[in-house]
């Protein structure tokens, strides 16, 4: 079976899934949807894997599929076609591979839920969506995956639609995304305009012969970097990702690992030929990364919702994904993508755990010294941590070193914050673990002797993700470890662009020591603070000081969009409703229609029926009609 | 030539038939716009896609003024005749649950104006234009008049006396053409040839386009509309939005386009303004309105002004607008299934809770699963979610608006934005949350309802899939038009 052959399979199984899970979602038993909805990801991952390794095995390392012409018009041609090439078929391994994982934990963590069938063809629609996305060999397609996720993260976040709150976070998640997605367009219209097309396959090698700095592709660049803000919860777009934890816990691991928030740094990457020539955009890239980096760890310091910890976890270090791009280094925030993935979808999963052991208690102030009674998710869950914070030889240590070498030449002060934020993340992840598995139990609602441990299709999951989250930095080692880089070498092959790192090998070591150190650091720290010393984080109700404030509060960034945004917006709203529709427009026109109105009835007057009077005005008529004459003659 | 006859006639005499049906009526009309959408689908098969006028009947009619009983389909006629009547059975199927007094008069009068539209689509005399124009009016005022809500007759005066004021400039226009017109007659192509020189054309051009405007309706000229859709009953709602307005958009490009080009260029910049004005404008005030008929009638301004905007975008950059123009065709006709859709679910609502205030509903999804399923769907097709109809026509015509500059396709383009935002808290306040007092125990859509939604749902997204079906019919006639019109502007 040739690529060609069997690529279509891929998003055709969830698709398949979504629909007969959603057409049986009543009348099928449980498990058969359970076996349905894990099956069809499970067979895309197989497959997955078999284009993998054909792909690896050919000497063509891009193949494109058409399937058929779906939009012309004029000279804009947009076939319904697909791309595999290493970069895609990497994505596809997540996507179905942790997505399959996700699923699996499902079937266990939904199975009281009344809307279980529903649940599952929504989890199966979510992921041929994103598989739509990767898959798209022009930015059109890759737009229908892309608002697809945007939809499906509506309809996941907010699955428990009864709670008002959930239905805003669903709703606000859509629309953030939306503000992107315009960006996206516009993107996509001056790329139609410049290139005279929207395919991967005719930009990039004209984007080749061209000069960096050039204008267009800095404004396009930006455009498309705007719809990854959106996408990838990037200042000043962040703020849906945290509210989006209102979803079942399995959703916000499909959100924050395997689907949806990796979009963003999949386009970039696969546009990284644009990206590359446009130095302008690229420092705004970095920034911006390197600022919400910096920001979501800050706020993630205070958080005491164990999902919320994590969901600012996410946004900082989708910050240090986009730090990389900026700096021009593509692989290296791909890598960070892929060992991300595992350790936040296992991080997801296990809070999940701890969740449904607590009876969904999500406040991290009523657990602790959950250790002994969940082992299993306590050790997974400690590989994760130490695989986020850097830690060698854990996989996060090695993407994020590479991420942070290649920002040390480009900018020592992005240096600075990237370790700042390195020390921040380590403290905050080991302040939750301590907080949660280790002092006293705490709370009051549920007996301690009532939590146990997850089953088996819970606890499977997590045991591969942290396999994966310990050793999955062995598929990018770098040469100073004697190393032969294979994502490096495999992602070439795709056209990501690529950048040496001119560093000699003693300040590459010097930098490494310095995150490590200041990563065990925060260990020490944390456990000091919150082991030893027992901390425990203020009740609601208590003061906190003005800097935990805003780090609680989360810089105000909601209430400042309200303020600035929403409200002016819906006044406005009325506004225009009230005064210049009903009173000042439609006062034109109806003021035309009593004008009208008002002059027959002087003009009716005149016609009276009086004899009299007509006669009288005949006569005056023809009175001024000769002296009107006689005057001009 | 018998074959576009019969479709003009064929609901003229339902209609007749209907009006004295009695009890029976709806099963009559209901007929009727069955075989007549059978038959257009019949023509549309047999349509060759190429720009040429098919189908095309030419009597003489009122010889010593050179009015010719003229009509014919080319690919832009065929698809808003398409859309009239995919649309009359549907409206017709959604009033099944409605128990309105004197049915032979009601659904008789829905299809005297499907006649009217029919005549307006596919005339090629202006005589004959002006008389559909006209008689799509009458039915229309008469049904919001004898079967609409509160405060029904002040509103439908308003609106009847505002459009029948625009139509007289038109009428006026093309009487001006008439006597300009050396061959002395009302044909079109002969209108097409003429020469005006640029002061005639502005005048012709605003004669011309405050019709237009009004019908389609586009701000400033919109301050009928909200009222208008709000009190009339909602298949007349259905009726104007879906069908009527469109009138207004086939004016500009079968009329107003290749035979005042000039004026055009010269007024576009004005008109580009109040269309994406009107496009913000609309939305903004859509996102707070109480009432859920009334949100939808302003997304609908929103919607019109982003279609005006894309066409006089593109009439002018050769084939460059084919773009633009073709997402102009395509956005006709899924605003046009949508928006009934939107508004039937509205009517579901109101017929079992007697109100559409946003602020009372709630929680709806609850207890009626599949009407938030067929909700949803359509939302999604309103708000151009990619892979469904709304998408292509939206995508195109942001594409077009973007030739006349980066930002007004930027300014244009917030309505993917507050289009989301509008819809989607309309969304969520009438289906999701918790069901309250009113909304408890709401009963799910069933027989025609299903199957009205169920149909307009599979358009959604088999257009949204596969939108050449629809692209194929117009392209051709679309780059005649273009070609045109684009002529004519360098021959100036």
């Amino acid at each position: 079976m040739t690529i060609e052959q069997l690529i279509w399979l891929v998003p055709l199984l969830p698709l398949l899934g979504f629909v007969i899970n959603g057409l049986g979602r009543n009348f099928l038993s449980k498990s058969v949807i359970g076996i349905i909805g894990s099956g069809v990801i499970l067979a895309s991952f197989i497959i997955s894997v078999v284009i993998f390794f054909t792909l690896q095995g050919d000497a063509q390392k891009s193949h494109e599929v058409f399937l058929f012409d779906w939009i012309s018009a004029g000279k804009l041609h947009i076939p319904l076609s697909f791309l595999v090439d290493p970069l895609s078929s990497v994505m596809l391994l997540i996507i179905t591979g942790i997505g399959f994982l996700i699923h699996l934990y499902s079937v266990s963590y939904m199975h009281a839920d009344e809307c279980f069938g529903k649940f599952f063809s929504y989890l199966n629609l979510f992921v041929f969506f994103m598989l739509i996305l990767v898959l798209g060999a022009n930015y059109i397609v890759m737009f229908i995956g892309w608002e697809g996720v945007g939809l499906c993260s509506y309809l996941l976040i907010g699955f428990w639609y009864t709670n008002s709150a959930y239905a805003s976070a669903a709703k606000k998640a859509f629309v953030m995304n939306r503000i992107g997605d315009l960006g996206f367009l516009l993107g996509v219209f001056l790329m139609f305009n410049f290139f005279g097309s929207v395919e991967f396959s005719k930009i990039f090698p004209q984007a080749a012969n061209m000069l960096p700095g050039n204008n267009m592709l800095v404004l396009i660049t930006m455009m498309l970097f705007i719809g990854a803000c959106g996408k990838s919860a990037q200042l000043p777009l962040f703020t849906w990702l945290p509210d989006a934890m209102a979803g079942p816990t399995p959703v916000s691991a499909l959100i924050h690992a395997a689907t949806m928030v990796t979009a963003g740094i999949y386009m970039i990457a696969r546009s990284s030929v644009l990206f590359d020539l446009a130095p302008f955009t690229q420092h705004i890239i970095a920034i911006i990364g390197a600022a919400t980096a910096l920001i979501a760890a800050i706020i993630a310091l205070s958080q005491t919702d164990i999902k919320k910890v994590l969901a600012y976890s996410t946004v900082s270090q989708l910050g240090y994904m986009f730090l990389g791009l900026g700096v021009g280094a593509y692989t290296g925030s791909f890598f960070h993508v892929l060992t991300h993935a595992f350790f936040k979808a296992l991080l997801f999963l296990g809070a999940g755990s701890v969740i449904h052991a607590m009876h969904h208690e999500q406040d991290m102030r009523n657990m602790g010294g959950l250790r002994k009674k969940l082992p299993i998710t306590f050790l997974t869950m400690m590989v994760a941590t130490i695989a986020i914070s850097g830690i060698p030889p854990f996989s996060g240590f090695f993407s994020k070193d590479e991420i942070l070498a290649h920002t040390f030449q480009y900018s020592p002060i992005l240096w600075g914050v990237g370790v700042l934020t390195a020390f921040l993340t380590a403290f905050y992840m080991f302040r939750m673990m301590f907080l949660t598995f280790f002092g006293n139990y705490r709370s009051k609602h549920h007996a301690e002797s009532h939590v146990h441990e997850s089953p088996v299709t819970m606890t499977a999951p997590l045991i591969i993700l942290a396999i994966l989250s310990a050793i999955g930095g062995a598929i990018n080692i770098p040469h100073i470890f004697g190393g032969n880089e294979w994502l490096a070498h495999w992602l070439s092959g795709a056209q990501v662009a690529q950048h040496e790192l001119n560093l000699d090998h003693t300040t590459e070591i010097v930098l490494m020591a310095i995150s490590v150190l200041l990563a065990i650091g925060a260990l020490i720290f944390a456990y000091f603070r919150y082991v030893k010393g027992a901390r425990i984080p203020a009740l609601d109700s208590e003061n906190r000081s003005p800097l935990v404030k805003i780090s609680y509060n989360k810089f105000y960034l909601d209430e400042i969009y309200d303020f600035i945004i929403t409200k002016p917006l819906d006044g406005l709203s009325k506004f225009f409703y009230r005064v210049i529709d009903t009173k000042f427009i439609d006062g034109i026109v109806n003021g035309l229609g009593w004008s009208t109105n008002e002059a027959s009835k002087g003009v009716r007057l005149i016609q009276s029926g009086n004899i009299g009077f007509y006669i009288f005005m005949m006569v005056f008529g023809i009175v001024a009609l000769l002296a009107y004459t006689f005057y001009y003659i | 030539m018998e074959q576009l006859l019969l479709l003009i006639f064929l609901p003229l005499l339902g209609a007749v038939i209907t009006a004295f049906s009695g009890k029976s009526a709806k099963m009559v009309s209901t007929a009727t716009a069955i075989v007549v959408l059978g038959l257009t689908i019949f023509m549309a098969l047999n349509f060759i896609p190429n720009a040429s006028t098919q189908f095309e009947v030419n009597l003489p009619w009122i010889n010593d003024l050179g009015i010719h009983f003229h009509a014919g389909i080319d690919g832009i006629s065929l698809l808003v005749v398409l859309l009239t009547n995919l649309l009359i059975p549907i409206i017709i199927l959604s009033s099944y649950k409605h128990d309105y007094k004197n049915p032979g008069a009601f659904y008789a009068l829905i299809l005297f104006m499907q006649v009217g539209l029919l005549l307006v689509f596919t005339a090629m005399d202006a005589f004959l234009f002006y008389i559909g124009w006209e008689a799509a009016l009458i039915p229309i005022y008469f049904i919001c008049a004898f079967w609409g809500g509160k405060d029904r007759i002040r509103i439908n005066m308003k609106f009847f006396v505002y459009t029948i004021a625009g139509s007289l400039f038109m009428l006026m226009g093309i009487i001006y053409l008439y006597l300009q017109n050396p061959a002395h007659n009302f044909e079109i192509q002969s209108f097409y040839a003429l020469s005006l020189d640029r002061v005639q054309q502005g005048w012709l051009f605003w004669a011309f386009f405050v019709a237009f405007a009004i019908k389609m309706p586009i701000f400033p000229f919109h301050t009928w509309q909200p009222d208008t859709y709000t009190a009339a009953p909602t298949q007349g709602t259905m009726l104007l939005s879906g069908i009527m307005l469109k009138m207004g958009i086939y004016g500009v490009i079968r009329w107003l386009l290749p035979i005042v080009p000039v004026g055009v260029q010269d007024w576009s910049g004005l008109v580009m303004a109040i269309s994406i004005i009107g496009i913000v404008y609309a939305s903004i005030i859509a996102f707070t309105q109480k009432d859920a008929k009334r949100l939808v009638a302003y997304s609908s301004i929103a919607h019109v002004g982003l279609i005006s905007a894309g066409i006089f975008a593109s009439f002018n950059i050769g084939i460059a607008g084919q773009q633009g123009m073709q997402g102009a065709m395509m956005q006709m006709l899924s605003h046009g299934i949508n928006v009934v859709g939107l508004f039937f679910i509205l009517d579901i609502i109101f017929s079992r809770l007697k109100t559409n205030k946003i602020e009372d509903l709630g929680g709806i999804a609850k207890s009626a699963p599949q009407l938030s399923i067929v909700f949803l769907i359509i939302v999604l097709g309103t708000i151009a979610l990619p892979g469904t109809n709304g998408f292509i026509g939206e995508f195109l015509l942001l594409m077009g608006v973007y030739n006349y500059g980066i930002w007004a396709a930027a300014i244009a383009g917030l309505t993917i934005i507050f289009g989301a935002v509008y819809m989607l808290r309309m969304y969520q306040n009438v289906m999701l949350g918790k069901t309250n007092e009113l909304t408890v125990g709401f009963k799910d859509i069933e027989g025609t309802e299903k199957l009205v939604l169920y149909i307009i749902c599979a358009l959604v997204i088999i257009l949204g899939i596969y939108p050449k079906v629809i692209l194929h019919l117009t392209e051709a006639s679309v780059q005649h038009l273009l070609e045109q019109v684009n002529q004519k502007l360098t021959v100036k």
